[in-house]
């Protein structure tokens, strides 16, 4: 039973999606929108990426010098092993779970509520393509500007190790330095750009998704509101497996 | 003209509208009357497609909408002009943004004739001042009448209004009425009105559909409607005790 709903809402996912990417009525009245969402979606996001990003580099960084801490290791690996942590897993995945919270409720709770009030028939009525009216920009704006959440992560959170390195003496600036330089592999750059991106249609995709399809009032866009959230990091998680699995081996 | 034919709908096993059977002129207010609850808004969500009925016809001039292609739909929506009976206005939109929405999205006009236009719409609704509020900062009867701008934006050929007076006072009730009654006229619109103001009944019913529980009971106009012996339709439309004095009135003046 679980079986045959849960492909019944993946095939209606998908004749979602097949609505989502159809050429928009206006060019203009697109970007327009599309500059709106890279704003609310994205410019509004720097904080919290921004805060969250140093206070989790900082502690990567503490806990590698104390579960390290010996003479037959080199004192540089603190930041070489906050680095690796970094940009393998917490500026992608973890920013993506983030972001799925953040992002994703914003998106399922402004599209249901339109639902349940009637504005998407409203479009409909008018002739509107309303899947591509309203997500399609949405997904383009986050998908344009994931990458820029990423890299600012990234840095943030190696930044948030230097801090650590300054204000206590649990490890000197220079090793970090030094550490966060050596055995730099550039895919790995690019393996987490790769990963954002996978995660950042999933997110702004399957949020749309959840919020279209509510049926009922304020109450149901909240428990879809949820329900996106859960289901794309879930699907989130799942994914991070299979592309680290292509993508590092 | 649009003409309803045999149109059922249920819900999970509760059936709504039983073969209804109706035809809307154009160039006439017609309205849908009837008890909450009787199947007013299915109807008028079934003629214009949001509501897929089981069975029956739905024909706009000849053309059966539920034989279209998804492209003939998206055509003839754009003749299509719609208030909702809870408005639907866009909430990231401002007043005017919301009125000059269709224009934009359909015309080809420049940004100043969009304004003009939009501002032409909202001051037939009474509503000249309001145009940089958001809906949110509107009382209930003037997102309505926002809604109606909004509607006949694009002098759609066919009008759909749900409740358009619910949650007005009489005086603008009737303003509303006639705004809608001459825009039908000049333009020989389709106008299809769902209400259960008596006064809208009275005043404006050029073709009046009677609901009663999903069932097409009584057709006519607002001339025929004092002498009908339809005792459904009598019980609806002369509830209170005014109207019945007024009918009583009618009565004895012929
Ligand atoms: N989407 C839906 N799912 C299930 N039942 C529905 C749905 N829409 C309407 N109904 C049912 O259909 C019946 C008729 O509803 P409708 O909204 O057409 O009434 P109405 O005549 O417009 O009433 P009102 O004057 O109060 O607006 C109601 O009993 C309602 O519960
Ligand atoms: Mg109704």
């Amino acid at each position: 039973m679980t079986i045959i709903s849960a492909l019944e809402t993946f095939g209606k996912y998908c004749l979602f999606i097949k609505r989502v990417f159809t050429i928009p009525d206006r060019w203009k009245v697109f970007f327009k929108r599309t500059t709106l969402e890279i704003s609310k979606l994205g410019v509004d996001s720097i904080p919290l990426v921004l805060i969250i990003a140093v206070f989790i580099g900082a502690v990567i960084a503490i806990q590698m010098q104390l579960n390290i801490m010996s003479p037959l290791i080199p004192s540089y690996s603190v930041g070489l092993a906050t680095r690796e942590i970094v940009l393998l897993e917490f500026s992608s995945s973890i920013l993506g779970l983030i972001l799925a919270g953040k992002v994703g409720s914003n998106i399922a709770s402004e599209i249901g509520t339109m639902r349940v009030t009637e504005q998407i028939d409203a479009l409909e009525i008018m002739g509107v393509n309303s899947c591509n009216f309203l997500v399609l920009p949405k997904i383009v704006a986050f998908l344009i500007f994931m990458p820029v959440l990423v890299v600012f992560c990234m840095i943030t959170s190696l930044f948030g190790g230097y801090l650590v390195a300054i204000f206590t003496d649990l490890f000197p600036a220079s090793t970090y330095i030094y550490g966060i330089q050596t055995l730099f592999v550039e895919w790995y750059v690019w393996y987490a750009l790769i990963k954002s991106l996978v995660f950042s249609f999933i997110i702004t995709s399957v949020a749309a998704f959840f919020g279209y399809y509510v049926k009922g009032g304020a109450l149901q866009v909240g428990k879809a509101s949820t329900n996106a959230v859960v289901s794309s990091s879930i699907l989130i998680l799942l994914l991070d497996v299979v592309l680290t699995k292509l993508l590092l081996q | 003209m649009i003409e309803v034919k045999n149109i059922t709908k249920s819900f999970d096993e509760k059936t709504i509208l039983y073969n209804v059977d109706a035809q809307f002129h154009a160039g006439k207010t017609n309205l849908i009357i009837g008890q909450s609850g009787s199947g007013k808004t299915v109807l008028m969500k079934s003629i214009v497609g949001l509501v897929k009925p089981e069975k029956g016809e739905i024909l706009y001039n000849g053309r059966d909408l539920m034989k279209m292609t998804p492209d003939q739909i998206k055509d003839l929506r754009k003749e299509i002009g719609m208030l909702f009976q809870g408005s639907a206005l866009f909430d990231y939109e401002t007043v005017l943004g919301n009125v000059m929405f269709p224009l934009v999205m359909f015309t080809e006009m420049t940004q100043a004739e969009m304004r003009d236009r939009a501002l032409f719409c909202l001051e037939r609704v009474n509503l000249k001042g309001a145009d940089r509020k958001y809906p949110s900062e509107l009382s209930g009867g003037m997102q309505k009448r926002v809604a109606i701008a909004r509607a006949i934006a694009l002098n759609p050929k066919y009008l759909f209004c749900d409740e358009p007076n619910s949650g007005l006072d009489p005086k603008t009730s009737i303003l509303i009425d006639e705004l809608l009654r001459d825009i039908t006229h000049e333009y020989q619109m389709t106008t299809i009105i769902n209400t259960h103001d008596m006064n809208s009944v009275l005043g404006i019913g050029e073709n009046i559909i009677f609901l009663n529980k999903g069932h097409k009971e009584w057709v006519g106009d607002m001339s025929q409607i004092y002498t009908s012996d339809n005792q459904a339709l009598n019980d609806f439309v002369f509830a209170t005790d005014l109207f019945q004095e007024v009918k009583n009135f009618l009565i004895s003046q012929k």
